[in-house]
């Protein structure tokens, strides 16, 4: 297998091929930490972390990870990465940390994690292993990033937790839309994404899998 | 390699040097790292009562400033049945330290704790401990100026443990603030908000004939200027009644009202 590029495999995963809106990966993170930007940043931060180091550590193992049980071997590095993230935001970033609460441990669930691993860190050399998950945390957190900009602005009136809009409960104009702060909105937002990616970058449009019928005759209700 | 990797042999002691560095690891960093987050938690602990008081502002205020309020704070142990203050002695007979009591640690230890019926736990929380302590702030003429009471009971996801702070008549609320709790980030969370939290001073607990009187109502308090209703969060219904249940629980006379009772005749 030809190695890629060092530029190509850090700077792929964040528009071409897209963690998030190409492979549709870690979508349930995404909806839970996006209503503030300051947890949004940490938890960008603890898994772009966590698959750089993970994709490193099995990668530097690969060779001997028995094939029966290599998903178990990742998980096993990738919840122990997870741990020791958590128990350091516990230790440094505690009023964060209390914020994220479940999250950051659910990180060891989050596919992007678990798939840079099968499907990169299995079959590179470390470097570039250690690259690519830095790159596909850095595609995951330019999607968390906008979704987190977006809800925060227009759900809370603020950014970063400092007032931009100020809101009718704070005297100011603006009445924030509630839904936003729901985790719906970051499924209307990630699929806004999408789009506009996809309009960008025609290539990954995918190709409809069947034609739909239009279904006028009865034969073709049946 | 390859070809001698996926034998019963090698699978074994891959998985059993797999299991020991990163239980090393773990460890390890659980160790090293403890002290910092214990640390973090008292000082957030401390912290919290000050807020609960009214008198932190983070604006304003630092880490100096919480350790050194702090200390006027003194620790008193309350037996929550008959709402009496338990003497240093008499504290120390049933072995209890009250600077570093642990109310959660005691309300799973049968001899300190009782298992409360069913109708009777509002806040879901299955069992109390018998004892509770609490943050007392005197006046320089020895009357007491205020008082923080932990408080917790369980909301959607998770327990909420907070305090809540009142003013030396005993009726009068300071504040409310949660410093665990496991709600939905963004709609339950909000219980953080500070907006959200500003509601709390200055309303009433106890009502002209001495019940009840606090509430937190869903959809929009009815009347704004009102001494006992709380606007609940939105969008976080479950979160909002267990905060109403908790609040009811520990004012009532299963919590802390017999303690407040004997505040309001200025016997504490």
């Amino acid at each position: 297998m030809s190695t890629p590029g060092i530029k190509e495999v850090l700077l792929q995963p964040i528009f071409q091929n897209n963690p998030i809106a190409l492979q549709i990966l870690g979508i349930c993170s995404a909806l839970a930490v996006t209503t503030n930007l300051n947890t949004t940043v940490v938890m960008c931060l603890a898994v772009t972390v966590v698959t750089a180091l993970s994709n490193f550590f099995i990668s530097l193992v690969r060779n001997h990870i028995p094939t029966n049980i290599r998903i178990i071997v990742q998980m096993t590095i990738i919840a122990s990465l997870v741990i020791v993230v958590d128990q350091c935001l516990q230790a440094f970033a505690y009023e964060i940390s209390k914020q994220l609460s479940v999250f950051v441990g659910l990180i060891i669930t989050n596919c992007i994690v678990m798939g840079r691993a099968e499907a990169f860190a299995m079959k590179n050399p470390p470097i570039p292993s250690f690259l690519d998950g830095v790159g596909n945390g850095l595609g995951y957190s330019v999607v968390l990033l906008a979704v987190g900009f977006v809800r925060e602005l227009f759900g809370s009136g603020s950014l970063f937790g400092i007032e931009v809009i100020p809101t009718i409960a704070n005297g100011g104009w603006y009445q924030p839309n509630g839904l936003l702060l729901l985790p719906p909105s970051a499924f209307f937002l990630i699929a806004f994404f999408i789009w506009g990616l996809r309009s960008w970058k025609k290539g990954q449009v995918e190709a409809a899998e069947f034609k739909m019928a239009p279904q006028t005759k009865r034969s073709e209700a049946v | 390699m390859s070809s001698n990797k996926d034998t019963l042999k090698s699978t074994i002691i891959v998985a059993l040097l797999l299991c020991i560095v990163c239980s090393v690891l773990v460890s390890g960093a659980a160790v090293l790292l403890k002290q910092a987050q214990t640390e973090n938690k008292e000082y957030a602990r401390n912290r919290d009562v000050l807020v609960a008081a009214g008198m932190f502002d983070p604006a304003v205020h630092d880490k100096a400033y919480v350790e050194e309020t702090f200390k006027k704070f003194s620790v008193n142990l309350v037996d929550l049945e008959t709402g009496k203050v338990l003497s240093d002695e008499e504290a120390q007979a049933k072995g209890i330290d009250p600077a570093n009591y642990d109310q959660r640690k005691a309300s799973r230890n049968p001899e300190l704790s009782e298992r409360i019926p069913a109708d009777e736990d509002i806040a879901t929380i299955k069992r109390k401990a018998r004892y509770a302590a609490v943050y007392v702030l005197e006046k320089a003429d020895g009357t007491v100026d205020r008082v923080v009471l932990p408080v917790h009971g369980y909301g959607l996801w998770s327990t909420l443990y907070g305090f809540l702070a009142v003013e030396g008549d005993g009726n009068t609320i300071l504040g409310l603030t949660f410093y665990e709790h496991a709600e939905t980030p963004g709609l339950g969370g909000e219980v953080d908000n500070p907006k959200w939290k500003r509601q709390w001073p200055g309303k009433k607990i106890f009502e002209s004939d001495g019940n009840v009187g606090i509430t937190v109502t869903k959809g929009g308090a009815a009347d704004a200027g009102s001494d006992y209703e709380i606007d609940g969060l939105s969008g976080a219904t479950l979160t909002t009644r267990g905060v109403d249940n908790l609040v009811h629980y520990w004012v009532g006379k299963n919590g802390f009202g017999p303690y407040l009772e004997s505040l309001q005749a200025g016997e504490v």
